[in-house]
């Protein structure tokens, strides 16, 4: 599957494939704390594992940030 | 290494007066070539906290710099936020709810008379400073 991720243009052997899944393969070991765009659509976090990434989508993901003195 | 040219350094320093009493925060875009990470950008946020001890982003606004640092020929390379009256080290908060392995976290300090700039790298707490160096 061909997808750009956060970009860079990737090539993924998996024909199917999550949001979750693919945060997994990026190496996001948590992902309630990432936002995500498919297409420039927010993806609801209660939905990653539901939403199928399709062939030729844009994905970008961006952590949390916040933070305090 | 973190190499910001002079004027992109000011932008963040008045950045962070310009936001008083509450914390600046926004990020940084350019290129990360190994170690060292060369500044092209800078995309002052919204603090959604609109508070002098807390920060946070808004995840659109996070996006569109994202988009922006893209068009600029870079990424996003730096998060930064202002202490308004504390120095430039990461709070407790700010390494626990540091989840970007990827990215350099920038804290100034306004705590003095004059400004003080920190660059750190943080992964699962632990905290690593960064140099920087201020080109012209």
């Amino acid at each position: 599957m061909q997808l750009v991720i956060n970009g860079d243009a990737r090539t993924f052997a998996e024909t199917q494939l999550s949001v979750s899944d693919l945060l997994r393969l990026e190496s996001v070991e948590l992902p309630d704390m990432v936002s995500v765009q498919i297409n420039d659509d927010f993806i609801n976090r209660p939905d990653y594992d539901t939403t199928a990434v399709r062939e030729g989508d844009t994905v970008n993901f961006l952590y949390f940030m916040g933070g305090g003195q | 290494m973190l190499k910001i040219p002079q004027s992109l350094y000011d932008a963040l320093i008045a950045h962070a007066r310009r936001d008083l009493p509450n914390e600046a925060c926004g990020y940084l875009g350019g290129t990360a070539t190994g170690e060292e990470r060369r500044v092209n950008a800078h995309f002052p946020l919204t603090n959604v906290d609109a508070s002098p001890e807390h920060f946070g982003f808004d995840p659109a606004e996070q996006f569109a710099a994202m988009k922006a640092a893209s068009a600029q020929g870079g990424r996003l390379i730096v998060c930064y936020h202002s202490h308004p009256a504390t120095p430039a080290r990461p709070s407790e908060e700010d390494i626990r709810l540091a989840y970007d392995p990827n990215i350099s976290y920038l804290i100034v300090s306004l705590a003095a008379a004059e400004p003080v700039v920190k660059a750190f790298r943080i992964q699962k707490g632990a905290v690593e400073a960064e140099s920087i160096e201020v080109t012209t």
